[in-house]
């Protein structure tokens, strides 16, 4: 393994090895900035095509047109795209220069200096004070506080907004302050790398700073780079990754651009397009050779007898040239502006502006929008994305008494606020714990307001909910914690933190009345990890019964418990815990087990139950977008029981006996697999049922069916519709993206917290929440939104259209390109196969550039259905998910229609104005002209609502191409002079454009009428519905109201406990955890509710594999 | 057509919001465009509209298809063939080596007038099988050459007619150098018709794109001569034979003016025809024709428009009339919600 040695605070230049912090994000330099773009560009088939173009263009003898006509759009394109790279990479140097350009303390020859951060060098000793950001990676050799800690947050780098401990190195321990100046020694640590929760590293210190003992260090002695500094006066460490080599630097990978179907299958039908025109090439290059021989006769064109060499490639590469307009050098240019436009409509849009916090949504990547309109699943994340991550206390049972029950809210219950007032024991204990049974920092502003710096959500609703029922937590002083409780102070001494790990599922505390002197145990967990710890004979049903019935509700719940503590019995304790959290090997299992000694014989004293809201419209979203065919996966690292009742309340699965749920369970690979096939047999047995079937698995399970029966799981994948993952790792939130993606599915993923990052970048289209959380995932995410409820009109109204908008536009891009082409090709039948252009270079361009793309970028303004009725019926987005407005047959049709378009222009072109009219220059205006008007109709017939603008677009075009053709011909010096006022004198130029667009719309009308009519989609049916019925009362709507009357029914059943349904009973069932197995080192650490048995969720048919043996306890 | 205005879906976005004080620049900005509520106008393709415009465009186009076939039909078009007829018995075997040859090819025919004909009679030559439109043909001339006098060596394009012993040839290229010279005179009665060769060609191509101090130089100075010789001391904006033939034509078979006959002609009446039968077109079977003919408003005599017109009227009448009959005979309703498939069975999200 690499090693680095960093040596503190040594001006020596030699030891100067490593680089400084200068932070760069920039993609290039002003020098490198043209070739490396260009190399950038040219790494794309289609400009290599169009520059191989280009070139050949700039031999006269094969040109068909002015070089220019290539050129211009190409040079054009290429400035846009470079233009835009260079924006955004000034915006990067600024963003960069600002980092760099932050005034930090930092030590230089002994003096203490103010610098700025892109000068700090590796071994430098950096000063930090509170709030400050910490400008490259430390390790922590000083701070203020007396026991070498400092609270962090690491906001910036993994998303948690809680506070974190780090610890100073302990070798630096108790160094006076004036010496950490002059501190020498070397760290050897591991060269830089991307892991922000390793690093394994040695320091030894010089003397006079004795010992020579090598003291080693780890994550929590490190402060990294983007942190801020909270809590703490000040801290002192030592550089030891600065600049891009820090650890978020080498994090910072560019990530992948997203490539969206739509672009996939236009690359697929430029593919196509660009094997046709080769076809056509080698055809056309073939007869005109042959044709050249036949006819060598004609004197007048004096072929010389003997050619160059390369004779026989000339014609073809004519008709390469004449063809290359096959495919549209616009479409790019054309594509990335209207997509522009929808990411603008999306951060534009009022109705997805949360109104709470004023924050619109906002799309960062703007070339995906198409893919929201095909997205086949949606995997979500539940805490905060579903719900509100608004903790907040809201019934309790104590000692058998339920508390908010009637209200609903037990900080309003005044049977609570008697007890309180009247000292109940039982209550005041409760409370005790409640407030102090954390890991919570209570902090005192100068104005005298107390606010709570938490870990978890949980912890600060329950300090907060004490608070209020006047037991406030109100200081803590190193190991004394200060309560106030009706005006008088109660303090604890802490003695030992138990802490909570996702194996325990519990924390603990051990602490000392400071009055009386006894000792206690504070004990807060899952139910499934309390319970079975009560005292003997202490009667937990009225506990588990609690739990149940706040299950059922959807609220969180936490047990509480304590125990008095002989002192030597803590004594004897205190010696096995200090053994156990100094061993080296297994540390982890020693502590839980040691801990697992003290937490038993509880006596139980309450069950909290927290709230934690669902947003709103999160069921109404969740229904419409499965009606529209969206499949959903909830991904959480919460617990089954609640992640199943979350999933219920918000329609995520069906009620009994519409749905049904199966668990895949186990904890070996012979289980997993049983399971597994079984759930298996099952799904493909109610596959053809009308009904929602789920399955449900949790990590543990899923570790071992991601490593040994990928294949399976991933037919479950497919066949199943929705499915709840609880206890899942970020990394398998990733993991279950990359299978549904490699099944040619197109995932979308929401989430809001640094753990569904990863999720989030994976999935075809990543969609943040920017929430309580931080804005981690918004960050890393395409789309942010406010809220959940967004995500029903990102993808019904701003997918859709967006597909819709580029299917047409892509398609006709294509059309129009086609329409002239085809016409160069006939032309070149009656000149001899020859490769002579009909239409001059200044056409060809400006067809290209003007003429035909300003109508159809109105496009974006197209609505074919209103909002309204796709919300309605938003089962009409199969259209888009299935691609249907786009794909191969599609682009048939439009093929054909160009062809048809191209044999009506020319026939009538050329009979029209044959004989003594046949003139090349009139004729090719009238060719050009007959392509303008029929592309406006075109355009015209394919608009679905006309507003001003489009109106403006299509026919100011028509007029805007004679009005530049009228321009043109007024230079005498261009080859067209007078041409076109020529022509727009005759009659007879008048009556052929008419019929030009009688004959080639003619058809397409009476075609698009009938299938209107008599073939009609769903689309037109809609439309014609919404245009002519007024409101549409749609059978589907109705029974949405049945859904959601039925839903409120169960709702109002749910909290009555009485009178509950059978349905949801065998749902409440948690994993018994009678037994806890000790973990190996090799066993996964998510390892949880070791429920032996395989477990089907549903009604009647599975309760035989029910287990209830923790009430047995 | 019915439009139902903006297609505002509720009041959620709109004036609702603007009533709160906006503390926050980052709020998108509220008007119909970015919001995507323009009011908009949504035809649909209802029968009675599908149906009318049909009938609307052959009520328009039948009357127009009959007037430019009438317009046509006027046109009287007198058109001999004759680059067979011209070729003496002993050269019908080989009518490259005749026409290669010095022997006269001075050749009579005689057009007998079929209708009045008014003047001013238009006199064109035509030929086919003759690809004026080919690439190595239509790009082998020289504007600035042509225009302006001290351009003359610009002959670049002019290729293989660019230069003869290094000098420039003027004008230049193919197309001058191939340049048509059969010759016609006309006599009616043995009374010489009169031919006005004058202002044949684009006043245009005169006046900006003939140089009139550009005179020809080095012309048909080679062994082998393409068509015809021009006069070196006139300018080649007087050349107007050139100047015609110059406008390159789009299609092989094309006609050319060469001059109008100012007087009437009578039905009945015999033109004798004199022509020089000089121009090659026998090495690759083109034809020669000599026309004359009367114009109208549509121009020479072009059928086509006409018929094109009453069969694309006709087309939509019939097309006006089966839609009409399938619509009352198998009427459909239009926007039925029953025929969405999800209403039919409830449920099922994405079937069909």
């Amino acid at each position: 393994m690499m090693k680095r040695l960093v040596y503190i605070n040594d001006d020596d230049q030699a030891h100067d090895l490593y680089c400084d912090n200068r932070i760069s994000n920039r993609k290039y330099t002003v020098l490198n900035f043209l070739p490396k773009n260009l190399w950038e560009q040219f790494s794309r088939f289609m400009n290599q095509y169009f520059l191989l173009i280009a070139c050949l263009q700039l031999w006269p003898l094969i040109t068909p047109v002015n070089p220019a006509s290539t050129w211009g759009p190409l040079i054009f394109i290429f400035a846009v795209s470079a233009t835009k790279e260079a924006w955004d990479d000034y915006n990067r140097y600024l963003s960069d220069k600002k980092a760099n350009e932050k005034q930090v303390w930092v030590v230089k020859k002994g003096v203490k200096k103010h610098i700025r951060a892109q000068d700090i060098h590796v071994g430098n000793l950096v000063w930090l004070r509170e709030n400050d950001e910490v400008p490259c990676d430390l390790v922590l050799i000083g701070t203020s506080e007396p026991l070498g800690l400092c609270h962090i947050e690491t906001c910036a780098l993994d998303g948690e907004t809680d506070l974190k401990t780090r610890a100073i190195a302990s070798a630096c321990a108790g160094i006076e302050l004036e010496l950490l100046h002059k501190i020498k020694g070397v760290i050897e640590c591991p060269e830089p790398d991307k892991d922000i929760r390793r690093f394994d590293a040695n320091m030894r210190l010089f003397p006079p700073f004795i010992d020579n003992d090598v003291c080693p260090l780890t994550i929590k002695n490190t402060i990294l780079q983007s942190c801020y500094l909270r809590n703490t006066e000040w801290v002192c460490g030592v550089a030891i990754y600065a600049g891009n080599e820090t650890k978020l630097g080498m994090s910072r990978g560019v990530p992948e651009p997203k490539l969206t179907a739509m672009d996939a299958m236009i690359d697929k039908l430029t593919g196509a397009i660009f094997v046709f025109q080769i076809v056509v090439v080698i055809v056309l290059g073939v007869a005109g050779n042959v044709w050249k021989d036949i006819e060598a006769r004609k004197w007048y064109v004096q072929y010389p007898n003997e050619g160059p060499w390369y004779e026989l490639l000339v014609i073809p590469l004519r008709f390469e040239l004449l063809c290359s307009i096959m495919i549209p050098i616009s479409i790019k240019v054309s594509l990335d502006l209207v997509k522009s436009l929808y990411a603008k409509f999306i951060d534009w849009d009022q109705e997805m502006t949360d109104l709470e916090t004023r924050t619109p949504s906002h799309a960062a990547n703007t070339a995906i929008s198409e893919d929201l309109g095909q997205v086949e699943y949606i995997l979500t994340d539940k805490t905060g994305t579903l719900t509100e991550n608004k903790m907040i206390f809201k019934r309790c049972c104590i000692s058998g008494t339920f508390y908010g029950n009637e209200s609903g809210d037990a900080l309003k219950d005044l049977k609570l606020l008697n007890a309180v007032s009247c000292g109940s024991p039982d209550v005041i204990q409760f409370l005790t714990v409640m407030s102090i049974c954390n890991t919570v920092i209570p902090m005192q502003s100068k104005n005298g307001v107390l606010s709570y710096k938490a870990q978890s959500q949980d912890e600060e609703a329950l300090v907060r909910a004490a608070a209020q029922l006047n037991m406030v937590f109100v200081k803590k002083n190193a190991s004394i914690l200060e309560i106030n409780f009706n005006a008088s102070l109660l303090q604890y001494e802490l003695l030992d933190t138990l802490e909570f790990t996702s194996d325990r599922k519990k924390m603990s505390i051990v602490v000392r009345d400071c009055q009386k002197g006894k000792i206690f145990l504070l004990s807060k967990g899952a139910d499934e990890t309390i319970l079975p710890c009560a005292r003997t004979g202490q009667q937990t049903r009225t506990f588990s019964e609690a739990v149940e019935q706040y299950a059922q509700m959807g609220l969180r719940t936490l047990c509480v418990a304590w125990r008095e503590l002989r002192e030597d019995e803590y004594q004897e304790w205190s010696l096995s815990f200090k053994e156990a959290n100094s061993t080296l090997v297994d540390r982890e299992w020693r502590v839980s087990e040691v801990c697992q000694r003290l937490e038993v014989g509880l006596e139980i004293l309450g069950v909290a139950a927290i709230e934690d809201r669902l947003q709103d419209g999160v069921p109404e979203t969740i229904e419409t977008l499965r009606k529209a065919g969206i499949n959903f996966w909830m991904l959480t690292g919460d617990k089954q029981s609640t992640a199943i009742q979350i999933a219920l309340s918000c329609n995520f699965v069906s009620p009994e006996p519409k749905g049904q749920l199966l668990l895949i369970n186990g904890k070996t690979e012979d289980e997993v697999c049983r399971s597994l096939d079984r759930v298996l047999l099952t799904m493909r047995i109610t596959n053809s049922e009308p009904k929602d079937v789920a399955f449900v698995i949790d990590g543990w399970a899923l570790e071992i069916a991601l490593k040994y029966h990928r294949k399976a799981f991933t037919e479950l994948s497919i066949l199943s519709r929705t499915a709840i993952c609880c206890r899942v790792t970020p990394s398998q939130k990733a993991q279950l993206v990359g299978i549904l993606k490699s099944c040619d599915y197109r995932t979308l993923a929401i989430g809001d917290g640094g753990n569904d990052v990863r999720m989030i970048q994976q999935a075809d289209i990543g969609v943040g929440i920017s929430g309580r959380e931080g804005l981690q995932a918004a960050r890393a995410a395409d789309y942010s939104i406010g809220k959940f409820r967004f995500l029903k009109r990102l993808i019904l109204v701003h997918g859709r259209y967006s597909y819709n908008r580029t299917a047409f536009l892509s398609q006709y891009s294509f059309y129009k390109s086609l329409l002239i082409c085809f016409i160069q090709i006939f032309f070149s039948f009656v000149s001899g196969v020859s490769g002579s252009s009909l239409f001059n270079s200044v056409s060809l361009m400006a067809y290209n550039v003007f003429y035909t793309s300003i109508p159809v970028l109105v496009s974006v303004l197209d609505k074919d259905l209103s909002e309204r009725t796709v919300m309605q019926h938003p089962q009409i987005l199969f259209y888009c998910q299935a691609g249907r407005l786009l794909n191969p047959s599609t682009f048939a049709g439009w093929f054909g229609r160009s062809l048809f378009h191209a044999i009506v222009v020319f026939i009538i072109t050329i009979h029209a104005y044959a004989n003594e009219k046949s003139e090349i220059e009139e004729m090719s205006m009238v060719a050009l002209s007959g392509c303008i008007w029929l592309q406006a109709f075109v355009v015209a017939i394919e608009t679905n609502s006309f507003t001003i603008l489009q109106h403006l677009a299509i026919w100011g075009n028509l007029l805007g191409f004679y009005i530049i053709n009228w321009i043109i011909s007024a230079v005498p010096a261009a080859g067209m002079y007078t041409i076109m006022f020529r022509l727009c004198k005759q009659p007879s130029y008048w009556i052929t454009m008419f019929l030009i667009v009688v004959c080639g719309m003619g058809p397409v009308v009476a075609l698009k009428y009938f299938r209107y009519t008599y073939r009609s989609s769903k689309i037109n049916i809609l439309q014609q519905a919404e245009r002519l019925g007024g409101p549409i009362l749609s059978l589907g709507s109705i029974e949405t109201q049945q859904r959601s009357l039925e839903r409120e029914l169960s709702a109002l059943s749910i909290s009555q406990p009485k009178s509950r349904s059978a349905v949801y009973e065998p749902l409440l069932l948690d994993s018994p955890s009678a037994t806890r197995r000790s973990f190996g080192p090799g066993q996964h650490p998510l390892l949880d509710s070791p429920s032996a048995t395989r477990r089907s969720f549903g009604l009647g048919q599975h309760t035989d594999f029910r287990t209830r043996n923790y009430k047995d306890n | 057509m019915n439009s139902d205005g903006p297609s505002s879906t509720s009041g959620v976005g709109g004036s609702a919001d603007l009533a709160t004080p906006r503390r926050n620049s980052k709020r998108p900005k509220y008007s119909k465009f970015t919001q995507q509520e323009l009011p908009a106008c949504k035809p649909i393709l209802t029968p009675g509209w599908v149906i009318s415009s049909f009938l609307l465009v052959g009520i328009v186009f039948i009357p127009i298809g009959l007037a430019s076939l009438l317009a046509s039909r006027n046109v009287v078009e007198l058109v001999d063939r004759y680059e067979t007829a011209c070729i003496p018995d002993g050269f019908k075997k080989d009518k490259v080596k005749f026409i290669q040859s010095d022997s006269n090819k001075t050749c009579n025919r005689n057009l007998r007038v079929k209708k009045d004909m008014k003047p001013p009679i238009y006199v064109y030559y035509q030929l086919d099988n003759f690809y004026q439109n080919h690439r190595r043909y239509v790009k082998s001339r020289s504007d600035q050459q042509l225009k302006s006098k001290n351009k003359e060596n610009e002959t670049d394009d002019c290729k293989p007619e660019a230069t003869i012993n290094g000098k420039a040839i003027l004008p230049c290229g193919l197309i001058a150098w191939s340049l048509f010279n059969d010759t016609y005179s006309f006599s009616r009665s043995s009374q010489k018709l009169q031919v006005n060769k004058k202002d044949i060609s684009w006043k245009s191509d005169r006046d900006h794109k003939f140089g009139k101090d550009v005179f020809p130089k080095n012309f048909q100075n080679r062994t082998v001569k393409g068509g015809a010789t021009l006069n070196a001391s006139i300018p080649l904006n007087k050349q107007e034979d050139l100047i015609v033939w110059m406008r390159t034509a789009a299609l092989p078979t094309f006609r050319k003016l060469y001059g109008k006959i100012e007087v009437e002609l009578k039905k009945g009446d015999v033109i004798q025809v004199t022509l020089e039968n000089n121009y090659n077109t026998y090495s690759f079977n083109g034809k020669k024709k000599l026309v004359l003919s009367t114009t109208k408003w549509i121009g020479g005599k072009n059928d086509f428009i006409g018929i094109a017109y009453l069969t694309v009227g006709g087309l939509c009448f019939l097309l006006a009339l089966s839609f009409g009959i399938i619509y009352f005979v198998k009427p459909r309703r239009l926007g039925d919600p029953t025929y969405l498939s999800w209403n039919r069975n409830p449920g099922g999200g994405s079937n069909n």
